[in-house]
């Protein structure tokens, strides 16, 4: 099977075919980090995911969250299914762990914006 | 009330230069700004991907504004909310209006105006169409999702492929909407290659080039929207349109500079960029007025955005001492062959720190090119392009030795050919 992809290394977004019959194969590629990049691409692509969870008597409704480590790109919806079951209290700093270990993944939803309490 | 330094504006462009002006021994300073908090724009930015350059890690939106709220805390630098500024005189008389004190006046020694930008709306495009509910700028809907949590449709068509609409294809599609298209004028994206991947073909949204929204269909609620292919004038061509039934259309149609004000002031404005002419400390045609960040010239990167404006604070803290020599000593830069706009627009080499970063942008994409910096027929800088595209801001450094050698009344930077 050929899948084509573009590089996101660099500006010049080489159109990637990449061979998937046994041993990956990469052209189209002007450097090395094109050819590294399709072979996660197929092997384990990796996302991270920003979005918001719903605050409890806060200065504002919506606290901005984000996974602190990329988590598999197949995981994508069901980590935001969990992230949507959230609501916290405020307050909260930057850094706070809302979710710990999402579905195993190894990685934390933390707070990215700071929240005070309403008053 | 009298204040040594005035900033009109809260996002990062403002915050930085209050940061550095501070540094630079001015201490009675005052920012203004319209809304609840500070940190603009990026408040609202919840993707990640700035501060690559500043911090050499990848931080979202708020996180980035919240190292330079901290910051401006620690230093002890006087903020005030919900406070509009509403009026700007040549003579840097400010009046503004807050709930708490009402209307206000301030006589203030040196001004930095860093305003940001806004979005083009559907009305500097004329799209025919009834105006139905359900037409927003692509910001706008961030703002709704992101800070109120106000999803504002199901169905979503994206006019124009730019960054922030390309953010907001993502965005919609992760809160449970169907983005059926993203639609393209020009044959390329102004957007980052990793947005096009990450936000549209991760999720298998199409992005059409050379296609156009013709068309609003519905009354009460956007029903859906004629697009069709462009020609080579950007015109669409009869026989091409097709129906795409959506609820909601978004606009990512570009950004202009918020200059108001700046105008107000009668500060002579640059008609590429929208915003004002600057000199090397990002001062206006008005001495004592500095300008830095979008309202400048529209950035994609935040990073930028706050060197520029460190260079503002730092020009205004010497303009207050009286620091700034104000020698005849000058020279024009200007782009040419290929490159749109330049900014710094004078240079007065006495005034240059270490070095000056000129930032521009290209008319078109080209591959292969030198990018050029000429002083007469000498050639300064030579830097080989292999692909440059005016979605991307370049940006060239020239130290403050080379800057002292310019002969001539004019630097021009340019694009040429390389030959192979
Ligand atoms: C919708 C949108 C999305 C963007 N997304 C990205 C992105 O994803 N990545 C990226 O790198 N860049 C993005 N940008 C570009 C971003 O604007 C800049 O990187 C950066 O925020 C510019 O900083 P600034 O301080 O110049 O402007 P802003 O952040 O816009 O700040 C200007 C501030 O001035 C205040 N103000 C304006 N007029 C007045 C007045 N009369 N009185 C008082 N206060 C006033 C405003 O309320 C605002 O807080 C985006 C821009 C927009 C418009
Ligand atoms: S393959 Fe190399 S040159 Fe091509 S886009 Fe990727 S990083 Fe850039």
């Amino acid at each position: 099977m050929i899948k084509n992809m573009t590089c996101i290394n660099c500006p010049l977004g080489c159109q990637l075919k990449v061979e998937v019959d046994g041993e990956i194969k990469v052209s189209g590629n002007k450097c090395k980090r094109g050819e590294e990049y399709a072979k996660n691409e197929i092997t384990n692509p990796l996302r991270i995911i920003t979005t918001t969870v719903k605050v409890e008597g806060g200065d504002r409704p919506l606290l901005s969250v984000k996974t602190d480590k990329e988590i598999p790109k197949s995981k994508i919806f069901d980590i935001m299914k969990e992230i949507n079951k959230v609501k916290i209290n405020a307050p909260v700093e930057i850094g706070d762990i809302i979710i710990e270990n999402v579905l195993g993944t190894g990685a934390n939803i933390v707070a990215t914006s700071k929240i005070q309490r309403a008053d | 009330m009298e204040r040594d330094l005035v900033i009109i504006g809260g996002g990062p462009a403002g915050l930085a230069a209050a940061i550095e002006a501070k540094k630079n021994g001015i201490d009675d300073i005052l920012i203004l700004e319209r809304d609840k908090r500070l940190g603009g724009i990026l408040q609202q930015c919840i993707h990640n991907g700035f501060g690559l350059h500043v911090f050499k890690e990848q931080l979202t939106g708020p996180e980035y504004a919240q190292r330079f709220i901290d910051e401006v805390e620690k230093l002890g630098i006087e903020y005030k909310l919900e406070s509009m500024v509403l009026h700007l005189g040549e003579d840097k008389k400010i009046i503004a209006l807050n709930p708490k004190d009402g209307l206000f006046e301030i006589e203030a020694k040196a001004v930095v105006l860093a305003m940001g930008c806004r979005e083009r709306t559907r009305g500097a495009l004329n799209i025919p169409g009834s105006r139905p509910a359900g037409v927003f700028t692509a910001g706008a809907a961030q703002r709704f999702v992101n800070m109120e949590g106000y999803m504002v449709g199901k169905k979503v068509v994206i006019l124009g492929s730019g960054d922030i609409g390309l953010i907001m294809a993502r965005r919609m599609t992760l809160e449970g909407a169907e983005v059926k298209m993203v639609v393209e004028l020009m044959p390329y994206s102004t957007g980052l290659k990793r947005n096009i991947v990450q936000c549209l073909e991760d999720f298998d949204i199409p992005l059409l080039f050379n296609h156009t929204v013709t068309k609003i269909h519905g009354k009460e609620r956007v029903e859906g929207v004629t697009i069709a292919k462009v020609d080579d004038k950007r015109q669409p061509i009869e026989g091409t349109e097709l129906f795409v039934e959506c609820d909601t259309l978004l606009l990512s149609v570009g950004l202009i500079p918020e200059n108001e004000l700046t105008r107000e002031a009668k500060i002579e404005i640059n008609p590429v960029t929208n915003g004002a002419y600057v000199n090397e400390l990002m001062e206006t045609s008005i001495e004592g007025i500095f300008a830095c960040g979008n309202v400048v010239h529209v950035h994609d990167l935040v990073d930028f955005v706050t060197q520029e404006s460190f260079l503002a604070g730092y020009g205004a803290a010497k303009y207050i001492k009286g620091e700034k020599s104000n020698s005849a000593n000058k020279f024009k830069t200007k782009g040419l062959n290929g490159i749109r706009y330049v900014v710094p627009n004078i240079i007065h080499p006495e005034n240059v720190k270490d070095a000056v970063n000129f930032y521009m942008r290209v008319s078109d994409v080209y591959h292969n090119v030198n990018l050029i910096v000429k002083d007469g027929d000498k050639v300064l800088y030579k830097s080989r392009k292999n692909h440059v595209s005016p979605g991307e801001m370049e940006n060239v450094k020239l130290s403050k030795d080379i800057l002292q050698k310019v002969e001539g009344d004019e630097l021009v930077f340019e694009l040429e050919e390389v030959a192979i």
